[in-house]
């Protein structure tokens, strides 16, 4: 079972102003090639807004407490140590893993059941039924 | 039987791992028929697999955003999602939680939250069932007057036509949607998605349930485009979810690759399940499903009042929402099923005449 710890999670200033330098580079990285600094500012500062909007914007659910949780690794051995590890590390690059993670694996799998079902021999692409 | 269970190395508990897949399974198949999360039958299931409750909740949502994800890809392929109707709600859909989950807090404050609540949902699910069934109703009574005066109806004909009263509020600017065959204020989308929006974060669930009848009524959408367009704003939303049930640790990815699996192949039936059943047959199926939901919340709240009856009431209430998953599922399978079999025995008398 998940134990506790007294340890402190990483407060948000120091989340935040990561999060800041990362933008900074990648705006310095993009300025050059496509010369549309303006934009690439607009779309992360977009991108960083949502990111780090109030938890309580999504309301789905219980209030999660302060306590910190800390995942159990020591029997763990290979992928699933190295996952439980950036989860006890950082929640922050846990949950950005989370976010890439979890749409590739749809992305993926959604396509290996389309080919699948594509296998069968039906139109998947139109619908002729035209009605409410 | 030991390789029937797997470690979730960050909640620490065993579980059975085919109950994950086909949970997965089912709720895709209904999430891709009907255009909704399924948080309501998702979270209770996975509890009752052996998540804890807050595991459960961020487990549910992580896996939802890969599920609609999938979902949406097959509802495009077939036209079925307005994505600029999509992006506009997105705007009022944040506000309107913002909104929402604030009066949440305030509530808190008072006290009773849960019961004010569950008793909200009840009322909101008791009338979502009732204006679908109304709906429906009014249909038929179309139907049968046009049969008797030796006419047919248009296809496009709807029982309640709310959004023809809604879509003449022409207030500045007015936007076509082509896809969903809709013009109207800009402002009646974004309203329309700040409502369910601020109904979400008040009763603390995802929304599809509230947003896929409201596209229907309020906004005009034909029932298939309503389904894809839902499916991706929750895709956008559960995606937020995961985010920031991850960041707060609540999360248990290999629950929800898993479920992943099952819900790959479900969400790929049930929105090609889509394709074969009329719009209102969707309507009639949806119409069920809320009317368990509802019953459901019912138990929950006399269990709530009544301790003497709590140990009875809630594990029916959780045998319920089960039962009514494996249902509707095996009903849409065989929609699919028989769907199918129509169709490619109608290839093949093509091919024989040709």
């Amino acid at each position: 079972m998940a134990g506790q710890s007294n340890r402190a999670p990483a407060g948000p200033t120091a989340i935040w102003s990561t999060l800041i330098m990362l933008k900074q580079k990648i705006v310095r990285r993009l300025q050059v090639p496509f010369g549309t600094p303006a934009l690439v500012r607009a779309s992360l500062s977009v991108g960083l807004a949502l990111l780090l909007l109030p938890s309580h914007l999504l309301a789905a659910g219980e209030k999660a407490s302060g306590m910190v949780i800390v995942a159990d690794s020591r029997n763990l051995t290979g992928i699933t140590a190295w996952w439980v590890n950036i989860y006890n590390e950082s929640h922050f690059y846990f949950a950005l893993l989370t976010v890439v993670t979890i749409p590739l694996a749809g992305a993926i799998m959604g396509g290996i059941a389309d080919l699948l079902m594509g296998r069968i021999g039906i139109d998947l692409r139109s619908r002729s039924l035209r009605e409410n | 039987m030991n390789w029937l269970y797997v470690l979730l190395p960050i909640a620490g508990v065993h579980v059975w791992w085919p109950g994950l897949v086909i949970l997965g399974l089912g709720v895709g198949i209904i999430g891709g028929f009907f255009g909704m999360g399924g948080a309501w039958m998702v979270t209770p299931a996975l509890n009752v697999l052996g998540l804890p409750m807050a595991f459960a909740i961020g487990t549910d949502i992580t896996h939802m955003a890969g599920k609609s994800l999938i979902s949406t890809m097959r509802h495009a392929k077939f036209g079925n999602v307005d994505y600029k109707l999509s992006l506009i709600m997105v705007f009022g859909t944040v506000g309107g939680l913002e909104i929402g989950a604030r009066n949440i807090m305030w509530l808190e404050r008072i006290g009773k939250i849960d019961f004010y609540v569950r008793c909200g949902y009840l009322v909101l699910l008791t009338a979502i069932a009732w204006m679908v069934f109304a709906d429906v109703l009014k249909r038929r009574e179309k139907d049968r007057a046009a049969r008797a005066a030796g006419r047919t109806v248009d296809p496009l004909t709807t029982g309640i036509e709310w959004y023809k009263t809604l879509q003449r509020i022409k207030i500045p600017p007015v936007i076509n949607f082509p896809r969903s065959g809709i013009r109207c204020s800009l402002w009646l989308p974004v309203g329309v998605a700040f409502f369910t929006g601020w109904l979400a974060g008040v009763l603390g669930i995802g929304g599809g349930l509230i947003r896929m009848p409201s596209l229907i009524y309020l906004i005009g959408c034909p029932t298939h485009i309503a389904v894809g367009t839902d499916l991706f704003e929750i895709a956008v939303s559960g995606l937020y979810g995961a985010a920031t049930y991850s960041y707060k640790g609540r999360v248990e990815l290999w629950a929800a690759f898993i479920m992943l699996i099952g819900a790959a192949v479900g969400a790929q039936i049930g929105a090609v399940a889509t394709k074969y059943v009329k719009g209102y047959g969707i309507r009639i199926f949806f119409g069920w499903a809320v009317i368990g939901c509802d019953i459901s919340i019912l138990m929950k709240i006399i269990a709530a009042r009544s301790p003497s009856l709590k140990t009875v009431l809630d594990p029916s209430a959780t045998i319920l929402i089960l039962g009514l998953v494996t249902l509707l599922s095996l009903f849409i399978v065989m929609k699919f099923i028989m769907g199918v079999r129509e169709e490619l025995a109608m290839k093949r008398a093509a091919v024989m005449v040709a």
